[in-house]
């Protein structure tokens, strides 16, 4: 039930309407994961460092833990879970990933990336994955991923 | 998650704004503007900010502007930091604010929240303080229009109730030749040590500094000893931060030793780049 401190609302996620009550306090993140269930964003520093919970916005990258959630209504909201983008067989044969735990972040990041720039420098490439950490791989990997996009879509 | 609740407005004039606010006050909500609001979340979790209700900004009108009009650049505060760079009117601007944060959070992180922020680095102000920019504010008795230099003392002096609605710039100032660095401890991400922008504006180079002390600042005086060319670079410098009138930082991004040794450095490196000069160690 809504009350001055929660709204009953739609959000648009992956192409569909969901109607979900939350706090004005949640931020998207939760709302996805705790009642959507689509675990794919992660939390992970829960402060903005380290991109694991990146989602798009009307095809912006946005750290769904620096979201709240009242600040997607009226916005296409995607998720890993929706996605279905070349960069995500790419991320897979360029061995992008080790435990995979921030990969779901870094696809979207690329893919907000990949959307927006038709032919991004080497430096521009670096700057937009520092908004995501990895722990575990190396960045070259996911820098050949995207690269293998780019020379597809020439 | 935070675990203070709180309400939420998204007004869509400045007028509607206030009035909310000062009825939310009136009725005890201790209420916030909101823009970017990656502050307010992540010192939310914290606990470090407390509220009963939040106010929206970005769906102002005179909050989104960004435009040149009648020679003065116009910068709404919800603005974000990414589309400031994008836009690039003011390439001294750009280039500051596209080394904070990271990529992603600057797609939310805007302007003006960054100006008004809690955190003290506010890089973005100093482009503005460089510029002796006009500074848009909101408040009960209406908008008024200040110079920076007269209410950016450390931080932006908000009475209760106002807002920074935008920042206006004088369009002369825009394409003068500038130089801007941030320094880290390490890596091209984490927080950092310090910012120093510089406009050269009539032969003079115009300083403004951000994560020496616990705000960002200009200094007249440092800038006139800076200036000096009656001695050798390197002198001006050192005299330049004997004229420091605040305690450098000293926490766990560097003591206050290895600030002011990048801090000197780095006006070299300043120097260089503006005037082409280099330091006379002798």
């Amino acid at each position: 039930m809504a009350d001055s401190l929660s709204v009953r609302t739609i959000l648009l996620v992956n192409g569909e309407e969901k109607t979900v009550t939350f706090r004005y306090a949640d931020i998207l993140l939760d709302v996805l994961r705790y009642q959507l269930g689509l675990t794919g964003a992660k939390p992970g520093c829960l402060n903005g460092d380290c991109g694991a919970c990146t989602v798009n916005i009307n095809g912006v990258a946005q750290k769904s833990c620096l979201t709240l959630a009242v600040e997607a209504i009226d916005k296409e909201i995607l998720t890993i879970e929706g996605m279905n983008a070349p960069i995500q067989g790419a991320f897979v044969d360029h061995f992008a990933f080790q435990c995979g735990y921030c990969t779901p972040g870094f696809i979207m990041n690329c893919h907000s990336l990949l959307n927006q720039r038709e032919n991004p420098s080497d430096q521009e490439i670096t700057k937009w994955l520092e908004s995501n950490i990895c722990r575990c791989t190396g960045y070259m990997e996911i820098e050949n991923a995207v690269k293998s996009i780019l020379l597809q879509q020439k | 998650m935070s675990s203070n609740d709180f309400e939420y407005y998204r007004p869509s004039s400045i007028m509607e704004a206030v009035q909310l606010f000062e009825d939310l006050h009136s009725k005890g909500k201790n209420p916030i503007y909101y823009s970017g609001g990656t502050e307010i979340i992540t010192l939310g979790r914290l606990n470090v900010v407390k509220t009963g209700a939040v106010i929206d900004i970005k769906n102002i009108p005179d909050c989104q502007v960004l435009k040149i009009q009648q020679r003065l650049l116009i910068t709404g505060a919800a603005n974000t930091l990414t589309n400031i760079e994008e836009v690039n009117l003011f390439p001294l601007l750009s280039k500051t604010v596209s080394e904070i944060a990271d990529r992603t959070a600057r797609n939310k992180i805007t302007v003006g929240g960054n100006v008004c922020g809690q955190i003290f680095y506010r890089e973005a102000v100093l482009p503005f303080l460089l510029t002796d920019s006009q500074m848009v504010i909101a408040g009960r008795k209406g908008n008024k229009t200040v110079s920076i230099n007269q209410i950016f003392h450390q931080k932006l002096q908000l009475e209760n109730g106002e807002f920074l609605v935008q920042l206006v710039t004088d369009q002369n100032y825009l394409h003068q030749p500038f130089f801007t660095i941030k320094k880290r401890r390490q890596w091209n991400t984490g927080y950092p040590l310090i910012t120093v922008a510089a406009l050269k504006v009539d032969g003079i180079i115009r300083i403004a500094i951000s994560g020496l002390t616990t705000f960002p600042f200009r200094s007249q005086q440092m800038e006139e000893i800076l200036n000096n060319s009656g001695h050798s670079l390197d002198i001006r410098i050192d005299h330049a931060l004997d004229a420091l009138n605040v305690p450098p930082l000293d926490d766990s991004e560097g003591t206050f030793r290895y600030r002011l040794f990048v801090l000197k450095n780095t006006l070299r490196d300043v120097f260089y780049q503006l005037e082409g000069e280099e330091p006379n160690h002798g």
